[in-house]
């Protein structure tokens, strides 16, 4: 889901592009409109409180402090010193690495080519079958996931065995789950992409287009030298929601450990790590240190996006 | 890929004949976007079939194959019959939670979107600036510290526990605020404060109406990020109080196949897992099926226009 909103945002910050800056039009201040400001933004501003600033300040408390005694980095040196930390370090990781290639990769390629069809009913019926699986997210795509990897019942059972797999078991051993939540993500988040992707490519001025095509140039050197330097800002736009939303990796692992009983482990990813020191150990200072470890990761990449990306210059 | 744009382009360029080079990067180009709609759509044809087979056809039967109607109705009978119909309470409460934090959501971020366009106020930059940091990070991040406060304030199991986090959509408000200052002009709002309307009269009368179009898109993704959010609801409640994606992940521990240990009568088949899993996405899938159009625009507003 989280997919969905970056990709409105997407469309939304490229509106925001266009518009003319907000505070031009009024010049001055007066008691009247500030009064209304606050009335009207009152009921955001406590909810903005209530579910941003408060939790995190809190978590920052519980990080630093061991049943109410202020005892430094004592919390996190715990958890980092734990023996599931590590890996479930190198695991995110590895995730994030196969996700983000595969995702930059075909993404662009198929924005590219599903751009070059000028078949009108074609191009559209393409990105409606890239983009409906993104209704489908959650528990319950990972549930889907579940049946169409098991080589018993899978739709694609053919391919499982022709890879060697005879159980679900198999498929989801340890060394595969990289590729295999890539595959999940990959099958409900794409398709938004490749739409904002395609959106962009429309941007791109028909005249260049043309231009290159006169001078000789052929569709692979078109695409390269022109449509995707012109696609690098929403590439990386892409590139750092898919990292700050890698990162969070909770419900695939968790989903998958239940059903195999634990072939796929209970502290797989950070998230899950943080959500057994909470539930399993009752040990609140523990899990507060690896959320705003989580928390400071995605904090630091939207801002460093506002701030560099240029991509919401509203002000 | 300008092969596939010349030959459909039509008179405006002359076509050469396709060398076999052309030939052969068509011909690649169709094998790879073929390969990738059948990734796409496979699953969800799988699962719309899947419920109208019995075990054993699931095992055996064609994939792609249609069981029978009486196996569809046996299949709802079961899972509708489990636990006392715990599934219906479980589409009860996702229904409950996403409507009700639908409401507030759009109680406080169109207000608030249209203070952020419209009115100069102290801590309006701040604000906004907040705003998209927050909208930037991915909603998981803040649900475990949301989870920590809340259950000092004792509130943990309460629905508050997840309506009211639902209900803070930041991003709902940017688009708002993005909207009305594009699409609804200061100057309009001025006339109607000549004229001698109040501040709540210019905002119900003249701005309300002209964002319907932004009103449905927030109402969009709020609904359906809710509707279809595990981790929150997964941490905030429990037992009967549990949205249908918590229940349906819940449902794996009583289907044998997944989990031999699993003893007793409410056994899962696995046929009606899948029913379970269609019909826990089914609001959303109809409302991406009809909306499909409205989507696309709102997702690549301006983008499509250029």
């Amino acid at each position: 889901m989280t997919d969905t909103t970056s990709l409105v945002t997407a469309g939304a910050a490229r509106t925001g592009l266009r518009r003319p800056a907000a505070g031009a039009k009024r010049p001055r201040f007066s008691a009247r409109q500030a009064r209304f400001g606050y009335v009207f933004s009152g009921g955001y501003v406590l909810l903005l409180l209530a579910f941003g600033l408060v939790p995190t300040a809190y978590a920052l408390y519980l990080a630093f402090t061991r049943n109410g005694a202020f005892v430094g980095v004592d919390n996190f040196v715990r958890v980092f010193a734990d023996y599931r930390f590590l890996p479930a370090v190198i695991n995110v990781s590895l995730y994030i690495v196969t996700w983000l290639i595969s995702l930059t990769v075909f993404v662009v390629l198929l924005a590219l080519i599903v751009h070059a069809i000028r078949v009108r009913w074609l191009s559209t019926t393409a990105r409606f079958l890239f983009y409906i699986p993104g209704a489908i997210a959650g528990a319950s795509s990972v549930m889907l996931w579940l049946f169409v990897l098991d080589p018993t019942v899978s739709p694609v059972s053919g391919i499982l065995h022709a890879l060697g797999f005879e159980s679900l078991v198999n498929v989801v051993a340890l060394d595969n789950l990289p590729v295999v939540f890539t595959v999940i993500a990959f099958w409900t988040g794409a398709g938004g992409w490749i739409v904002i992707m395609y959106g962009a490519l429309n941007n791109i001025d028909q005249e260049i287009m043309e231009a290159a095509r006169i001078d000789g140039a052929g569709a692979v050197r078109t695409a390269w030298n022109i449509q995707l330097p012109m696609m690098t800002k929403w590439i990386s736009y892409m590139g750092i929601m898919s990292l700050a939303a890698g990162t969070q990796l909770f419900v695939e692992p968790r989903v998958l450990s239940q059903a195999t009983k634990g072939v796929v482990p209970e502290s797989y990813s950070l998230n899950q790590l943080a959500y057994l020191y909470a539930f399993k150990q009752s040990d609140f200072s523990g899990s507060a240190a690896i959320s705003l470890v989580l928390l400071a990761v995605a904090l630091g990449l939207s801002t460093i996006f506002i701030l560099r990306g240029r991509l919401f210059d509203s002000e | 890929m300008s092969d596939l744009r010349a030959s459909a382009s039509g008179p405006r360029r002359r076509r050469p004949a396709a060398t076999p080079a052309q030939w052969l990067s068509r011909v690649l180009i169709a094998v790879l976007l073929g390969a990738f709609a059948l990734f796409f759509v496979i699953p969800i044809v799988w699962l719309l079939l899947a419920p109208t087979k019995d075990g054993r056809g699931l095992l055996l039967d064609g994939p792609f194959a249609f069981g029978s109607w009486e196996a569809l109705a046996e299949n709802w009978n079961s899972l509708f019959a489990y636990q006392g119909g715990v599934f219906l309470t479980w589409i009860g409460n996702s229904t409950f939670y996403s409507f009700v934090a639908l409401a507030i959501t759009l109680v406080v971020s169109i207000p608030a979107g249209y203070a952020l366009a419209h009115f100069q106020f102290r801590g309006r930059k701040p604000l906004l600036f907040a705003t998209l940091i927050v909208m930037l990070i991915p909603n998981t991040a803040l649900v475990l510290p949301i989870f920590l406060e809340l259950s000092a304030l004792k509130l943990i199991g309460t629905p508050l526990a997840v309506i009211l986090p639902f209900s803070f959509f930041p991003f709902g408000v940017y688009l708002t605020y993005i909207y009305f200052s594009t699409a609804v002009s200061g100057d309009l709002l001025n006339a109607a404060r000549i004229d001698g309307a109040g501040e709540l009269r210019v905002f119900a009368q003249v701005a309300m109406p002209l964002a319907t179009p932004v009103i449905a898109l927030v109402g969009f993704f709020s609904f359906v990020g809710n509707w279809n959010n595990y981790f929150l609801p997964f941490l905030m409640v429990g037992g009967q109080k549990v949205p249908v994606q918590v229940g349906l992940a819940n449902l794996l521990s009583n289907v044998p196949q997944f989990n031999p240990t699993t003893t007793g009568s409410t056994v899962i088949e696995l046929p009606t897992l899948a029913l379970a899993t269609l019909l826990s996405v089914a609001p959303i899938l109809i409302i991406f099926l009809f909306s499909q159009r409205f989507l696309v625009t709102g997702m690549t507003a301006g983008g499509t226009k250029g």
